[in-house]
């Protein structure tokens, strides 16, 4: 082995995209397609740097929408693929998220959020995806989100999402904003081996007995890759467990449908990670996710100096949304507060997962994030 | 005892797939025979073999076909076939689509795979509308064409496939008609063994949807118009070669050699860690 085809591993000053880019090289990522885009375009630029030190695949496509078909065919082809985008973007690679559910294609998108809609506000940040995250697509499907809220997450929330994605046969997203992105940081690399890698479940049956969406009890279908001798279709037309078409079969449609639902919704607990804070007595909860998260965790702490017991709830994983999490709390806290760079959104899934706790909702858009005195003020009146 | 008979070219096929989508008189059959016809003089390897098709009628030839097979988005087809190709280099490649597909909804990415001579394989049915929608305008309608969205007669100029296939840097270039099997069979097995971007239009008779409200009611007819005005006029100006209702002109435009994206690309792989090697 060469010395550059080795992780940095130790302790390193980098951004949040490069640490992003170095997560996907940990995390055996091999291929990436993309297309510029303010703020994520530092993602691009590292790895077309860094995949060829690795044999990997840098690609420049035409737009976002050719950057996620590709990233389909490269994982279909056996690669661990990614691509990287900002609103607009993701907006363009919504239909071919959907084909990547229907096909349950293993992939990551990375959505470094700023301000929108449409063109918005470029070099700003924005929480104002989180919604497209889950509902972007057409149709009903189950997806997994992830939102860093530092530059080390980014390295390791990265890696994440491509475990999450090959366990579960998912494309999921890594929900950055456009501070985490630019932000430099300390950012611990560990060395290989102590890096947690999932690959993909292969088939145990022969090509002749292999359906290629027929799931085991996980709800996860074993995956062939394209050159492997299975020789098996896949298509985003509603499809039996072979692979074919079979449009005008309400049973088949059902099955379908409610397994690409229920293989997240069942395996929630195993995917849902949260980071709690001073909740144990927690008068006052706040939920927070991304940059917005760290005001939050400096307003409880000023909080609880201040004498009013105040706690965090650190969302981590967006979707499937921790509902059983934000329920725990509201039943003992008083107050529950949502802090967002958006005009509310995660805050209706807190609500609905809070039933009689009142919830406020503080809303911040087109500059710098919250600050911790504006969410400390907010706490100080609900409690 | 009766014993059974299988078609030699079964093993091509997946039976559980069949019967067919598509209408009486239409080309689409033709143009799927020729290919594994090919496959077959070349004795490809199955297992090598990925084929991509888009949305539209042809767009099922994927999932007939007994090979690796991906049915995408409406477009995406040669964006999906260049992650594959990129990734995996041994695989033959080869996508199979319409031209509403190919050059409406996802005519950037041809232009794009085409100027980055990807080793992908591209064979286009032209059928000049929608069939699978029910025959709307589309953008190899020739002008004045009766469609179901051009109640009046079409108005918007048609693309010359070839034309636009060869000036965005395809290195093998064919256009031939249903009518001409064998020859499309010898096109097919030549673009599968060459190395870069290959681009084969096969004009196809869509009677159903496209002939009878353009004066060609049946398969037949639209064969017998294939019949009377195909000129063949090998490595004639791609840009002159017409289709109009007096001369279609049919051959091979372009075939040359130009080093494939993946080669290149693979080189430079190997020249970095070269260099990386000698630190």
């Amino acid at each position: 082995m060469t010395k550059k085809r080795t992780l940095p591993t130790g302790a390193h000053f980098m951004s949040g995209d490069i640490a992003c880019a170095e997560g996907a090289i940990a995390a055996g990522c091999r291929f990436f397609a993309g297309y510029p885009i303010t703020p994520a375009t530092e993602i691009a630029e590292h790895l077309s740097e860094r995949m060829p030190e690795f044999g990997g695949i840098y690609i420049q496509m035409e737009d976002e929408i050719a950057s996620i078909a590709a990233v389909l065919g490269a994982s279909y082809a056996g690669l661990k693929a990614m691509t990287a985008t900002s609103g607009p973007g993701f907006s363009l690679m919504q239909e071919n998220i959907g084909l990547a559910v229907m096909t349950e294609t293993p992939c990551v998108i990375v959505d470094i959020m700023r301000g929108g809609p449409s063109t918005g506000q470029p070099t700003l940040p924005g929480q104002q995806d989180v919604m497209q995250a889950k509902w972007g697509s057409h149709g009903d499907y189950g997806i997994i989100a992830l939102a860093p809220s530092s530059v080390q997450e980014m390295f390791n929330l990265t890696i994440e999402a491509f475990n999450l994605s090959e366990t579960y046969r998912v494309p999921t997203l890594l929900m950055g904003d456009e501070i985490v992105a630019h932000m430099w940081e300390k950012v611990v690399i560990p060395s290989a081996s102590e890096i947690r890698i999932v690959n993909r479940k292969k088939p145990h049956v022969s090509p002749s007995e292999y359906a290629p969406f027929m799931p085991e009890d996980d709800l996860v279908p074993p995956m062939a890759c394209f050159g492997e001798g299975y020789r098996f279709h896949a298509t985003g037309l509603t499809h039996d467990e072979r692979g074919y078409p079979r449009t005008q079969n309400s049973e088949v449609q059902t099955r379908l449908v409610k397994r690409l639902c229920e293989k997240i919704n069942k395996n929630a607990d195993k995917i849902i990670r949260v980071e709690e804070v001073m909740l144990e007595d927690a008068d006052v909860m706040v939920v927070a996710y991304g940059i917005v998260a760290r005001a939050a965790l400096s307003a409880v702490r000023k909080a609880r100096e201040a004498g009013i017991k105040a706690g965090l709830l650190r969302l981590i994983t967006l979707w499937p949304f921790p509902e059983k999490h934000v329920a725990k709390i509201a039943g003992q806290a008083k107050a529950i507060v949502v802090p967002e760079m958006n005009c509310g959104q995660i805050v209706r899934e807190v609500e609905r997962a809070a039933k009689e706790t009142p919830v406020a909702f503080l809303s911040k858009l087109g500059e710098d994030p919250h600050t911790p005195q504006e969410i400390l003020d907010v706490i100080k009146r609900c409690s | 005892m009766v014993q059974e008979v299988v078609h030699p070219f079964a093993k091509y096929l997946r039976s559980a797939m069949m019967p067919h989508i598509w209408c009486p008189g239409c080309g689409n059959g033709i143009v799927l025979n020729c290919f594994i016809h090919a496959l077959d003089e070349l004795q490809k390897d199955l297992d090598k073999l990925v084929v991509v098709s888009g949305i539209g009628c042809i767009g099922r030839t994927a999932g007939y076909t007994n090979a690796d097979s991906f049915h995408t988005t409406h477009g995406r087809a040669i964006a999906f076939a260049t992650g594959v190709k990129l990734a995996n280099p041994e695989l033959e490649v080869v996508v199979i689509s319409g031209d509403g597909d190919l050059f409406a909804i996802g005519g950037n990415h041809f232009i794009h795979a085409a100027r980055r001579n990807i080793g992908i394989k591209v064979i286009c049915a032209n059928n000049f509308n929608y069939g699978m929608t029910g025959g709307q305008q589309g953008p190899t309608t020739p002008l004045e064409a009766s469609t179901t969205t051009t109640p009046y007669g079409n108005i918007e100029h048609p693309f010359n496939l070839v034309h636009l296939a060869a000036a965005s840097g395809a290195t093998y270039v064919a256009r031939w008609t249903t009518l001409h099997v064998r020859r499309l069979t010898q096109s097919i097995k030549r673009m599968l063994q060459k190395e870069g971007f290959c681009f084969i239009e096969v004009v196809s008779p869509c009677p159903e949807i496209f002939g009878r409200r353009n004066k060609m009611r049946t398969g037949l007819e639209m064969m017998e118009w294939f019949r009377r005005a195909s000129v063949v006029e090998n490595f004639s100006d791609p840009s002159k070669a017409e289709i109009s209702p007096e001369k279609i002109v049919v051959g091979e435009f372009v075939n040359t050699e130009k080093v494939s994206y993946e080669r290149l690309l693979q080189e430079k792989i190997a020249q970095i860690n070269e260099k990386a090697m000698r630190w």
